[in-house]
């Protein structure tokens, strides 16, 4: 692949933040920083800002690479770069690790300043709407006072919404790909299971497994497997490995015998290698208790009633984790206030994955849009 | 004879132009690469949607700054509350719709003034073209048998006597030919038909 639009080696900083965050749950953090990455230029007016707002398991390192030798790029390295659909020639864009997270910002795998340890189980459950209030503080930080567009897939798009909600004087624009306005009791349910595959793993020693010396691998894994039959469709793992074996015929054990088998064990043992636990369970929280609707008599119209954004929300017809319907109902509360919307539905056989796809339809939709938006 | 303001646009989107208020909240389904929305946004100051289910319409309805829902009209209109838009727009898609009944209905639930303009399928040259045993092909039914996307084509007659079954208020009715207005004989004599509607008050 051409490496010709890529953003090219990139580096992540970290910004530092002394003045204490009061969480939604009234917990509060006297300190944290947030490790983020930018491509492009920001203008001498500083209205060609974007935000990229990430997913469960994302982070700040959305494109480039660290170093020329990297095996892969950022994890939205095909929709960022110059000439790619969001044009580093034209904007700069932000991506950063959230509060919780295990990338770089404060989380529970961070070293606490007060304590000098990891805050281990100590950090605090962080929410979308926590996520936003410190995503404001770093365009603060970086001279920022509105976004020429805020993007974001999954929980990323949740957050994108809220921004909508809790800063609509900052975003001109809003990106809301394969997500909804909070999560159906199936779509909590998985996360619950993930959950207890990470808190039941004798490793995990009610989070504090820092201090154990121990990782609590076989539950990360488990959780991470579980992930990814949920972000596939039922056709997309039928191409892939259908019942396609590993050793040519069945060998009567419990050891991979189908490549679908493979596959995942590849997936969680990847993951739990490179991901926290700790983390994780923080990440599913956020996706479970983001409701925005429900300070509103549960009525996602009013919730937006204060957006100003012109919004694109996006779905693709195989993900049924995040369905096209839960995205419509998105649209009808952008439609209800008569806001300008754009809504897609990409024909697409890769199921809650697609929105980190290149395909076509998809990202022209992207690149059509983004010519169009004024900075 | 039309009173439209631009004439490089086809003759019904003009005259459709005359029916909508200026200012008006407006929703076309089936808005192709929304050159109609277009037009009245600017002539007539007009807010609103376009609804389309092609992809390749769809990217083009947005390149032409449309706010455009991509949905399958036949799954109704569920998404849109009762009597918010001023006007909705059907324009040359009811032929081709297979629930036609439930579609006029939400069209008419959903707008306080409806316009659909279809295919007159009585006119002579159609007729014509049964008579001698085939089926009609024509500018505006462009189509073979066996590849039409039409489905539901009916005539003005047969339209008329719908909007009466259904208690559906005719305010307007226009029949053109050739971009120009039909009064003699119009089930006959025009190639286009016309209609601003709305629900019977009760």
């Amino acid at each position: 692949m051409s490496e010709s639009n890529s953003v090219g080696i990139v580096k992540a900083q970290v910004a530092h933040f002394t003045q204490p965050l009061t969480l939604k749950s009234g917990a509060v953090l006297p300190q944290y920083h947030l490790t983020y990455e930018t491509y492009g230029e920001l203008n001498a007016a500083k209205t060609n800002a974007v935000l990229i707002c990430h997913a469960l398991s994302g982070n700040h390192h959305v494109a480039g690479r660290y170093a020329a030798d990297d095996k892969y790029p950022g994890w939205w390295d095909n929709l960022i770069g110059p000439g790619k659909p969001l044009d580093t020639n034209k904007f700069f864009v932000i991506g950063l690790n959230n509060l919780g997270g295990c990338h770089g910002s404060s989380g529970p795998s961070s070293v606490d300043p007060l304590t000098d340890k990891p805050y281990s189980a100590t950090f605090p459950v962080v929410t979308v709407e926590d996520w936003v209030e410190s995503q404001a503080r770093l365009l603060d930080y970086l001279g920022i006072e509105q976004l020429a567009a805020v993007i974001g897939g999954s929980l990323g798009g949740m957050q994108a919404l809220q921004w909508n909600i809790a800063y609509p004087e900052r975003v001109r624009h809003a990106f809301v790909i394969a997500s909804a306005p909070n999560l159906t009791a199936q779509n909590m349910a998985f996360n619950e299971v993930a959950r207890q595959a990470i808190i039941t793993d004798p490793e995990f020693f009610n989070g504090d497994y820092y201090n154990h010396g121990t990782v609590p691998r076989r539950g990360l894994r488990i959780a991470r497997m579980l992930g990814h039959i949920t972000y596939l469709s039922d056709d997309v793992m039928g191409e892939k490995f259908g019942r396609k074996l590993r050793h040519g015929d069945v060998k009567y054990s419990f050891d991979v015998e189908f490549e679908m088998e493979s596959y995942l064990r590849y997936q969680g043992d990847k993951f739990a290698g490179e991901f926290d636990a700790n983390t994780y369970l923080r990440m599913t929280r956020a996706l479970d208790y983001f409701d925005p609707a429900l300070d509103y008599e549960g009525d996602l119209s009013k919730a937006l009633s204060r957006a100003k954004a012109k919004f694109v929300v996006i779905s693709f017809t195989t993900d049924w984790r995040f369905s096209p319907a839960r995205s419509r109902e998105i649209v009808k509360a952008l439609l209800d206030n008569a806001l300008p919307v754009k809504y897609a539905e990409v024909t697409s056989d890769h199921g809650h994955d697609a929105f980190l796809m290149p395909d076509p339809y998809y990202h022209d939709i992207m690149r059509a849009y983004l010519e169009q938006v004024k900075v | 004879m039309t009173n439209a303001k631009i004439t490089n646009i086809r003759p019904d989107f003009a005259l459709i132009t005359n029916w909508v208020p200026a200012r008006a909240k407006v929703l076309d389904l089936g808005c192709g690469d929304g050159t109609l929305l277009t037009h009245l946004h600017e002539t007539l100051a007009t807010t609103g949607y376009g609804i389309e289910k092609d992809d390749s319409n769809w990217l083009a309805a947005l390149k032409n700054g449309v706010d455009v829902i991509q949905m399958n009209l036949e799954e109704g209109l569920s998404g849109f509350e009762d009597q918010s838009f001023d006007t909705v727009i059907l324009s040359q898609t009811l032929q081709a719709m297979h629930n036609t009944e439930s579609i006029v209905q939400e069209m008419l639930r959903v707008g306080r003034e409806v316009i659909v303009t279809f295919p007159n399928f009585g006119y002579w040259r159609n007729r014509m073209q049964i008579t001698f045993g085939t089926m009609p092909v024509s500018k505006s039914l462009p189509y073979q048998w066996y590849d039409t996307p039409n489905v539901h084509l009916c005539t003005i007659n047969d339209f008329d006597d719908f909007c009466v079954q259904h208690q559906i208020q005719v305010m307007e009715r226009k029949v053109i030919t050739g971009g120009k207005d039909v009064h003699l004989l119009p089930n006959l004599m025009g190639n286009l038909a016309m209609y601003r509607l709305r629900k019977h008050s009760a």
